[in-house]
């Protein structure tokens, strides 16, 4: 370390005021400062700075998020095996998955990487970790087969659009991950839904009348509400193997329990808010138990799937840990956390129940309340002011 | 259930700004700040509910073919004059609004300044009333529906104003400044607003 330490010390003054590559500072101080804590002052009329900047905020969210990543590479392989209905060894089905993932990953970091320290360059602001987090969790939301060039277009998008038009990381109002899905999903339906679960295509599947329909699909296809259960356990599926997530999905999304490993991981180290997750897990399940009560043979399916089945199937775990509890999208103050955390849920629920255009609902709910959230910020704020009750309640 | 769902319908699906982009003009120059949207907002509410059931009645006992039985003459068809005799509507509805404001609320008079006349030519309304007569609503429908489409747009308003406000940490490139990142901003609130799209109720 005193090695690397040395080295980047003596490379300083290239990239200082004055030297030759000065215009790449941004460039330099996003090395040292992954490698070493900052030795910046305050500047105005902060005097105290916590250790852990955003920088170090940002990489505990890629640390909790090793665990899904790791699963959904393995998940990934399995799927393959699965589907074209030959035995392998554990293996073998990492180097599946690490070949259909890792050229997803790097190309969103490799192009996302471009725009930020294109932007950092230019506009000479620093490269925030932020982008690391951003270019992880766009490839964990998309399915195994999503063409290369479309991660390249949404990662830009999200990065350009999402982020970087207003400053920055901190400055936008949108979780970029989730606006270059969105960007993706409205743009390429084709390709992010129906038969995109598995790495192969159907046609090369050599077992016949295998489909790799996930658990909400099986759910929307079924003709009765009250059959639900039945058909997602006649589909293969239950409750413990949603949890584990040894199913088709998207590639981070599958495995609840991983899920819920980042949730403690985010809540120990206080990057991530419990209020947000604790509120869209009540959401979902005030939802769904009041559309249970409404089933009758007319009406959607849908509407006979059980809370505890919402809460374990799609990407409700993922977006409702990873995504929702976003530190800049969401809003700050602990009273609207929960409001926007059960809005959330609420809304998941309601999406994938009533509208039959959109089989999955975390994304476009998250989306929904981040627009909303500085509005339930400044309520709460207006409110804590007529009422004079002080902050930190 | 069916009020409910034109309302619901108007609020979200079919939200006059983020999901048919009327009355974008007071939109993009009046949300600066949550409390002058409010204000806004409420008066776009009030006239758009006033004006659809108002212009309900004129389309229904006036304008349209059959609407004049009463004076004898029921073979005339008045509905060419449909766009003026809206636009008149509504211009008086505004223009008495105006005086109401002047008179109790002279501090919000103020900050709206222009705007408040210029909800007369605000798309949004017109477009209600269109809406209305397009879709033959009945007149308690045309109630529900006038009042909704005001609530959807006084929402949109508030919310693009609060984010305007945290706006003000950000630090847009230049050029892009002012106009250019709020028609931003309003594209990615309407791709949030794609949530509602192919809802049926």
């Amino acid at each position: 370390m005193k090695f690397l330490y040395r080295r980047l010390q003596a490379l300083a003054p290239l990239f200082e005021k004055g030297g030759r590559f000065e215009r790449l500072y941004p460039l330099y101080e996003a090395v040292v400062t992954i490698h070493f804590g900052s030795s910046d002052t305050t500047r105005g009329r902060v005097q105290v700075r916590d250790a852990l900047d955003t920088k170090r905020f940002m990489i505990l969210v890629i640390i909790a998020l090793i665990p899904v990543t790791l699963f959904g590479i393995y998940n990934v392989g399995y799927q393959f095996y699965a589907a074209i209905g030959e035995p392998a060894s554990f293996g073998s089905m990492v180097m599946k998955g690490l070949t259909v993932f890792m050229p997803i990953l790097l190309t969103s970091y490799a192009v996302g990487g471009f725009w930020e320290v294109l932007f950092a360059v230019v506009r000479k602001h620093e490269i925030n970790e932020g982008f690391l987090v951003t270019g992880l969790l766009f490839p964990l939301t998309l399915p195994p087969t999503i063409p290369l060039w479309q991660v390249a277009l949404g990662i830009s998008f999200g990065i350009v659009i999402g982020k970087e038009v207003f400053g920055g990381t901190g400055k936008n109002f949108l979780n970029p991950a989730l606006t270059a899905r969105a960007f993706v999903y409205f743009s390429y339906p084709a390709y992010l839904s129906g038969e995109v679960w598995t790495a192969v295509s159907s046609s090369a599947s050599r077992l016949v009348g295998y489909t790799s329909a996930t658990p909400l699909g099986v759910a929307a296809a079924t003709a009765q509400p009250q059959a639900v259960t039945d058909a997602l356990s006649e589909a293969g599926y239950t409750v413990m193997h949603c949890m584990i997530g040894l199913i088709p999905g998207s590639i981070g999304e599958t495995s609840v329990l991983l899920c819920l490993v980042g949730a403690a991981i985010l809540i120990v180290t206080g990057v991530a808010s419990w209020r947000t997750m604790v509120g869209s897990v009540l959401g979902v399940v005030v939802t769904a138990t009041v559309l249970n009560g409404l089933v009758s043979d007319t009406t959607i399916p849908f509407l006979g799937m059980s809370p505890l089945w919402h809460l374990v199937v799609g990407s409700f775990a993922f977006g409702a840990v990873f995504m929702a509890t976003d530190p800049v999208s969401s809003p700050d103050l602990k009273p609207s956390k929960w409001v926007y955390g059960f809005g959330i849920g609420v809304l998941t629920v309601l999406i994938r129940v009533v509208n039959p255009a959109y089989p999955e609902g975390v994304m476009l709910a998250i989306l929904l309340m981040n627009v909303f959230a500085p509005l339930m910020d400044y309520s709460v704020a207006e409110y804590r002011v007529r009422k004079r009750i002080p902050n930190g309640l | 259930m069916h009020l409910v769902s034109i309302a619901v319908k108007a609020l979200f699906m079919e939200n006059m700004l983020l999901a048919l982009f009327l009355g974008m003009c007071s939109f993009l120059a009046c949300s600066k700040n949550v409390k002058t949207a409010m204000g806004l907002g409420l008066a776009v509410t009030v006239v758009m509910g006033i004006t659809v059931p108002l212009n309900w009645a004129i389309y229904a006992y006036v304008l349209q073919p059959g609407a004049l039985d009463w004076l004898g003459i029921g073979a005339i068809d008045l509905r060419f004059l449909m766009f003026i005799t809206f636009i008149a509507t509504i211009a008086a509805v505004v223009q008495s609004l105006e005086l109401i404001m002047e008179t109790f609320t002279p501090g919000l008079y103020a900050t709206l300044g222009i705007f408040l006349p210029l909800i007369a030519v605000n798309c949004s309304i017109l477009g209600g009333s269109l809406f209305m007569e397009q879709r033959g609503y009945a007149f308690s429908e045309a109630v529900v529906f006038g009042w909704a489409s005001g609530a959807g747009w006084l929402l949109a308003i508030l919310a693009m104003a609060a984010i305007q406000e945290k706006m003000k940490y950000a630090s847009v490139p230049k050029g892009l400044e002012g106009f250019g990142i709020n028609m931003i901003i309003t594209g990615l609130m309407a791709l949030a607003f794609m949530a509602f799209s192919g809802v049926s109720i």
